[in-house]
This record gives C-alpha cells, sequence and structure tokens, in this order.
C-alpha cells in the first residue's frame, strides 16, 4: 500500500478524476454528453489491454463480448420487460458465456490465428443481429422501454463512477500476483510453463474478465443511450477504434487506455465541423502517436527508460 | 528443504535409483529423426553433462524432459514417474526446472518481482503477494549474487547478471531435476567460476543437474559424468576423460585424423584487392559480445573455411556480411563498402548466404524453394542454372514435387545450398553446411563442393565446427575461438599450429 501512495500514477489518476468530476460544473450539456459514452469506452479499451498488453493475445473482436452485453441486456429488456439490473446481469453474465465458448477452443490456435477466429466471431454475431431482425430489430436498432437516468448529470456521475471502480479493479488485477503470471504468460509462454504456470487456464481467465467488463460495460452504454443498433456496438469499425484507444494510450499500462479513449471520443467531436475529414484527422494523429511513440501516452510517460 | 552433508566429490551409491531416467527416448519432425531411442540416467546429487555438436539434439532431448516437446516414444521417468508427453507445467510442478540459455525476463518489473514470479503458486486468485515470498526472493537473490540489484529493472544490467537471474527462478522452484542449457555461454572467465561454484551447491541439495552443452572441456570440471551423443542417439557415456578418450566421440569432433589432402594449386588470384574485406568487425547482442575486432579477407576465386566450436562467431560473422546484424567496424565487397545497404541488396549484389538453419520454406515443394531463389534471373539463365544444379545434386530432382520441410536433413541441406546457388552468387557463404548430418550425406556434400570448387569461378566463405569436412576443400582456413580470430594459414599446417588448440 506504501508503494501506491508514492505512485505518480495513482495521483495522477486521482487528480484526472477530480477534474472528470469537476467538469460538470463548467461544461454544457453538449460535452457532458459526448464524455458519458467515452467512459463507457474507456472500459471498453481497459479491458481490451488486459488481453493486448498482458496475456499477450490480440482480440480483434472487443465489440463482439461488448455486443453480447449489450444485445443481450437490450433484448430481455425490450421483450421481457426484466428492468434495468436483471437485464444488465443477464447481458454480462451472456457476454462471460460467449467470451468462455470463443476463446476456449480459439486459445488453442497460436499465432495470428487467435486473433482471425475473434475477428470472424464479430462478422457472426452481425450476421446473427440481422437475420433475427424480429427479436433483435435488425439494421434499424432495437428500442428499449428503460433508461438508466433521464437526467445526465446522473448519467454522467454513473459513467464516470463505473469507469474507475472498473479501472482500479481491473489495475490491481494486473498489479497482482496473478497479473505478474499472465504478463509472463503472454510474453515467453515456453518459460511460463516451464515455472508451472498453466498458461492456458490464465489466459482463459483474462478472457473471462476481459469479457466480463467489455459485457458490463456494453449492458451499461445500451440503458444509457436507450437503443441498441450493430453501428454502435457491434461493427468492425467500433472494435478498430477500441483497438487504436488502448495503443494510443499506451500498452500494458491498463490506466491509459483511458486516454486513449476519451482523447479519440473528444478529437472525434471537436473535429466534427470538418466532417469527412474529422475521421481522417483523429486517424493521422493516432498513426503518428503510435509511429512516433508506440508505449502510447502513459506508456512514453512512465516507461521513458526502459524498454516497453 | 534439508541439506544433506555429502562430500561433492564422491559419486552416489549406485543402490539409490536415479531421479531422472530417460529410455528409448524418441523425436521425429517430418522426415527428420531428431532424437533416436536416447537414454540416461541421473541419481540425486549427481551433475552429468550431456555433450554432443551443434544438431545432435541434446537440446531436443532437453526440451523433451522438460515437456516443451512431446515425444513420439520412450520414457521420461522424474521421481520414479513417467512424465513423456505431460504439459511443461505438469512436469515442472513435479519437480523439473530448466535454465533457458537465452533470459527473457519481464522489463516492466524489477529483479526482485522477476524472482517472485517463480516463487508463485499456479493461481487465478492469488491477488496479494504472501509476505514470506519477498523474503525467500531476497534469499534466492543474496544466492545467485543479484542483492545488490533487487530493485533494478533488468535491462539495466550486464549479461551475466541475466544469466543469474535465470538461474535464480529456477532456484525459486526448488526443482528435484535441473536443466542447465548451455551454462557459461557469453561469459568471462571470473563468472564462469562463480557459475560453476552455483551449480556445484545443487549436489548439496541432492538435486539431480544434467548440463547441456556442446564440447566435453567447458562442463568438464563440473560434472561427475559425461554422456554423449550425436546424430540424435547415444554415443558414449564415462567420465569426463573416458568420453574425451573414446574414439567415437574424437571422430565425431574431429573426424579421426586431422587431414590437409593433397590438392590442387590454389587458383585463386593472390594479387589484387580482395574480393570481400572485413575490417574490425565488432557485433554485441546486448550486453554480449559476440564478434571483436575481426579482420578478414576473401579473393575472387578462392574457398575458405572458418573453423571454430559453436559459440565461437560463425554465424555471427556470416550475418555481419549479410546485413542482418549492426556492427561496427568496415565491410567492403568488389572493392564498394556494404555499409547502409540492406540485407536483400547485399543478397542481390552477389553475397548469398546459404543460412545454417537453412531456412527452406517448408510448405513449397523442392521445385517453389528453388523458383524462389532464381526469381532475380531471366528465364532462360534460370532454366540454365536450375538445370546445373539438378546435375550437382541428383536428388533434388527426384523430389522435385515433394515439400521441403518433409525431406530429410541431408536432403534439406542440399536443398538449401541449390537455393542459394540458384541466386548466381559471386560470394557464396555457407555457414555450417554438415549441421546434425550423417557421414554418408557429408560424403555427398563433399563431392559437390569438390565440383563447385573446380569448375565454376564462385567463391566460398564456408563456415565450419567440423574440422575434417571444412579442411580438404580450403584454400586458406581462418580460426575462430571466443569472438576473435586466433589464427590464420594454409590448411597444410592447420593439425600442428592449431589442431590442439581446436580439441
Amino acid at each position: 500500500m506504501g508503494s501506491l501512495l508514492r505512485s505518480r500514477l495513482f495521483w495522477g489518476s486521482l487528480a484526472g478524476l477530480a477534474l472528470a468530476a469537476a467538469f460538470p460544473l463548467v461544461g454544457g450539456p453538449y460535452t457532458i454528453g459526448v464524455l458519458i459514452p467515452a467512459f463507457y469506452f474507456a472500459v471498453f479499451a481497459m479491458s481490451w489491454d488486459l488481453l493486448f498488453g498482458f496475456a499477450g493475445e490480440v482480440n480483434f473482436g472487443p465489440t463482439f463480448l461488448i455486443g453480447l452485453g449489450a444485445y443481450g441486456a437490450g433484448i430481455v429488456d425490450a421483450r421481457y420487460g426484466l428492468g434495468v439490473p436483471l437485464s444488465v446481469a443477464f447481458g454480462t453474465a451472456l457476454a462471460v458465456a460467449g467470451g468462455v465458448a470463443l476463446a476456449l477452443p480459439a486459445l488453442r490456435l497460436s499465432g495470428p490465428y487467435f486473433g482471425l477466429v475473434t475477428l470472424v466471431a464479430v462478422l457472426l454475431l452481425q450476421q446473427m443481429v440481422t437475420v433475427f431482425a424480429d427479436v433483435s430489430g435488425g439494421e434499424i436498432g432495437l428500442s428499449l422501454p428503460d433508461v438508466l437516468s433521464i437526467d445526465d448529470a446522473t448519467n454522467y456521475y454513473f459513467a464516470l463512477g463505473f469507469m474507475a471502480l472498473s479501472g482500479a479493479a481491473l489495475f490491481a488485477l494486473s498489479r497482482s500476483p496473478a497479473g505478474l503470471i499472465l504478463q509472463a504468460c503472454g510474453q515467453d509462454p515456453v518459460e511460463a510453463q516451464a515455472l508451472g504456470f498453466n498458461v492456458a487456464k490464465h489466459k482463459l481467465a483474462a478472457f473471462v474478465v476481459s469479457a466480463f467488463f467489455s459485457g458490463l460495460a456494453g449492458a451499461l452504454l445500451v440503458f444509457y443511450y436507450g437503443t441498441a443498433s450493430p453501428g454502435t456496438f457491434i461493427d468492425i469499425a467500433v472494435g478498430v477504434q477500441i483497438i487504436i484507444a488502448a495503443v494510443l494510450g499506451g500498452r500494458r499500462t491498463i490506466v491509459g487506455a483511458v486516454l486513449g479513449a476519451v482523447f479519440l471520443v473528444v478529437a472525434g467531436e471537436v473535429l466534427r465541423p470538418l466532417g469527412q475529414m474529422s475521421t481522417f484527422a483523429v486517424s493521422a494523429v493516432a498513426l503518428a502517436v503510435i509511429l512516433l511513440a508506440p508505449a502510447g501516452f502513459l506508456g512514453t510517460l512512465l516507461f521513458r527508460r526502459g524498454a516497453a | 528443504m534439508t541439506l544433506k552433508l555429502v562430500d561433492p566429490r564422491r559419486a552416489a551409491p549406485v543402490a539409490v535409483p536415479p531421479m531422472l531416467e530417460v529410455e528409448g527416448l524418441t523425436k521425429r519432425f517430418g522426415g527428420l529423426v531428431a532424437v533416436k531411442e536416447m537414454r540416461l540416467a541421473i541419481r540425486p546429487g549427481e551433475i552429468v553433462g550431456l555433450i554432443g555438436p551443434n544438431g545432435s539434439g541434446k537440446s531436443t532431448v532437453m526440451k523433451l524432459v522438460m515437456g516443451i516437446l512431446r515425444p513420439n516414444a520412450g520414457r521420461v521417468s522424474v521421481d520414479g514417474v513417467d512424465v513423456a508427453g505431460w504439459p511443461s507445467h505438469r512436469v515442472a510442478r513435479h519437480g523439473v526446472g530448466l535454465v533457458f540459455q537465452h533470459s527473457r525476463p519481464l522489463h516492466r518489473q524489477t529483479v526482485g518481482e522477476n524472482i517472485v514470479l517463480a516463487l508463485l503458486p499456479d493461481s487465478l486468485l492469488r491477488l496479494v503477494a504472501d509476505p514470506q515470498v519477498e523474503r525467500r526472493a531476497r534469499a534466492i537473490a543474496e544466492r545467485v549474487g543479484l542483492g545488490a540489484v533487487f530493485d533494478r529493472r533488468p535491462a539495466t544490467l550486464p549479461f551475466a547478471d541475466l544469466r543469474r537471474l535465470e538461474l535464480a527462478k529456477a532456484i525459486a522452484r526448488d526443482p528435484k531435476v535441473v536443466l542447465v542449457d548451455e551454462p557459461f555461454a557469453g561469459l568471462t572467465a571470473g563468472e564462469v567460476k562463480d557459475f560453476s561454484a552455483l551449480i556445484a551447491s545443487f549436489r548439496t541439495e541432492n538435486k539431480a543437474v544434467l548440463l547441456v552443452d556442446h564440447n566435453v572441456k567447458g562442463v568438464a570440471a563440473l560434472v561427475d559424468r559425461a554422456v554423449a551423443m550425436y546424430l540424435g542417439a547415444f554415443v558414449a557415456e564415462g567420465s569426463a576423460a573416458q568420453v574425451m578418450a573414446d574414439p567415437t566421440v574424437r571422430a565425431v569432433y574431429l573426424g579421426g585424423a586431422v587431414q590437409a589432402s593433397a590438392r590442387r594449386e590454389p587458383k585463386a588470384r593472390t594479387a589484387g584487392p580482395p574480393l570481400l574485406a572485413v575490417e574490425g568487425v565488432s557485433v554485441f547482442y546486448g550486453k554480449a559480445q559476440a564478434l571483436d575486432a575481426v579482420d578478414l579477407q576473401v579473393r575472387e576465386g578462392e574457398f575458405v573455411s572458418v573453423v571454430g566450436l559453436n559459440g565461437a562467431g560463425k554465424t555471427t560473422l556470416f550475418n555481419a556480411i549479410s546485413g542482418l546484424v549492426p556492427h561496427t567496424g568496415s565491410i567492403t565487397f568488389g572493392g564498394a563498402p556494404l555499409a547502409g545497404l540492406s540485407a536483400a541488396r547485399i543478397a542481390r549484389g552477389g553475397i548469398v548466404q546459404c543460412p545454417e538453419t537453412r531456412e527452406l520454406f517448408n510448405t513449397m515443394s523442392v521445385r517453389e524453394n528453388l523458383d524462389l531463389g532464381g526469381a532475380h534471373l531471366p528465364k532462360s539463365d534460370r532454366a540454365r542454372q536450375l538445370d546445373w544444379l539438378l546435375e550437382l545434386f541428383p536428388i533434388l530432382r527426384s523430389r522435385s514435387a515433394q515439400a521441403a520441410g518433409k525431406m530429410s536433413g541431408g536432403e534439406q541441406q542440399m536443398l538449401a545450398i541449390a537455393r542459394a546457388l540458384m541466386m548466381k552468387p559471386r560470394l557464396l557463404v555457407l555457414d555450417e553446411p554438415t549441421l546434425g548430418l550423417a557421414p554418408v550425406i557429408l560424403e555427398q556434400l563433399g563431392r559437390a563442393l569438390e565440383v563447385l570448387r573446380t569448375t565454376t569461378p564462385i567463391t566460398v566463405l564456408l563456415g565450419e565446427q567440423n574440422v575434417t569436412f571444412a579442411l580438404p576443400h580450403a584454400d586458406r582456413v581462418y580460426v575462430l575461438e571466443h569472438a576473435r580470430l586466433v589464427w590464420e594459414g594454409p590448411p597444410a599446417r592447420f593439425a600442428e599450429e592449431a589442431g590442439r588448440a581446436y580439441l
């Protein structure tokens, strides 16, 4: 605990949270509306960093897990009127179950095949939403009878609190003994096995944790919007944004993913007047950061001297 | 852990059952038999050296014991339990530890945290470390001499300390059987002494220790017994002196009497600038120096052999010439400096390397591999070159539709050489073509090289640890030892001046 109180990262994160908490005092409803999804987006990116940065697996399908959470929660609420808490629990459980069903066979594959399987899973889920349009709302989208809150301030603090708690949990996990083992499994699986660690078990566990937070955030986000559509929750493009956010913020830092996610969402909004050019500008900045500082925002700040 | 005080030099009584016993161990990779009915046994408190030239299969044996590879047949019994075919993490938990040669520590963690890692149980739920663990990690760090750098990150440590870290991780698991891969590679004489003492301390803890190394000399002072292997099979066993004197072992390392066969006058030009000039070239891998200020010249049409034991720096030298590793010093080819050219440019410029690892495209057919080698040639040239090569290596003609990865080691080596020759090199760099090959294949290869030398203008730079193979063809010989060139001269003077040092 002593080391936590001396850590720059801890105090920096606390200062960042305080700033974010004070923001509604100065920011208008429009900016607040931009930041709320950004906070959920940050949880997606942090969950993804647990897999990429620590387990060493590139999951091209973060939106498979998010989509299961969002649509799982949305469908049971729209069809059976389960209400927010139960629907969110169902969506999260579905994401974890789907994650295990995907990871169990996929983790047996080595190299780029794991990533390809996760990519195919996203396409499959997207097809399912289209095919079973009478249940899922298809391309048009699914409207929910319930929302988290109609008050933006409540939504804002709920999203911020959820992000802070998820971040704290994922960060603590990454710095725990189990996280150390996971990192060793990702970096040198042969040596990790020779030290007696069941690499497949640890990677599967990481996948489950990642699926839990992705699914939970997806389910909550669906109740913030009040609607679900493949374009916001499942599309490959959304997954790519999450990956860019995590890499931009700093691989293997967890917290950095928040910076990346907020940067991507806010920059996209700020540059919106540019029209089509805004996507181009944001992508160009992301590309420049990845090429010039592959350790990302936070990685560059924290680990400037050591090798990444 | 109880320390039993036994005289370290006394062999354990025969009645004690072996801690590690390997029998009939066999491993095949496609058509390649890497390990063939290998046997070996180590009692508790005993240190055994497993030696064999590069490619003999000793590393494969180590990986089979550790469970990194699955054997095709055979028994690996550890403390009375057959662990053959178990996954690596179960073998490790059953009491086998491996000290890796190339350390890959976690770079964002400190030395201490890296040792703590090895002390952790295989648990998903361990979210807070046992306070005992930190204390044990510190004790282990003190024991291997890392106490002073406990809180530093691995990237800031010298090479020898990284090796100590690997040893520390193995000690942390308190294994019953310790496998050490090339214990002294890249260490200075002083560090070798420290490491020997650390490894010897396993004896008093009644661990069974297997040291895997290229030659007996390196580990002779430390081992109770040595087991030699060649071509994947058991060759000899006994004290270090007995194994060194064994006729088969001598034949394997020296090929019997070292001879410089009577041969034609060198046709190489001795005047004029050299085709290849290497001046003051040094190479570092991180902190380990692999090449130390090497000077070497090869003239047009010459056949030059560089001999040296494994780890001496031959491959590094060739990779520096081919532009594959960064180096200091200068290398010129045909009078023009190679500095700044990409490996692909250098290869198209006429220096073609046939690497030790062969680097064939395993899933492509023999013919496709050859066509890729000749991809830069005009069509008519390519056909002519291909015809000539299939003449030189007739076996490749009959195998032309077979996948390269499915062929035997000898056939793969011929294909690798043929593919290199498809590029019509001015200088052919051959790195250890004899690696792991049977004597009958060596004869075929030798004849092919003889044809190359007598009928073509190609200049050849050959790297070998097999002196018998390297000498007969050579116009000139260099001896490379511990990253330095220590001798240069005609093959006729080799036996007298450098042969003894070489064994």
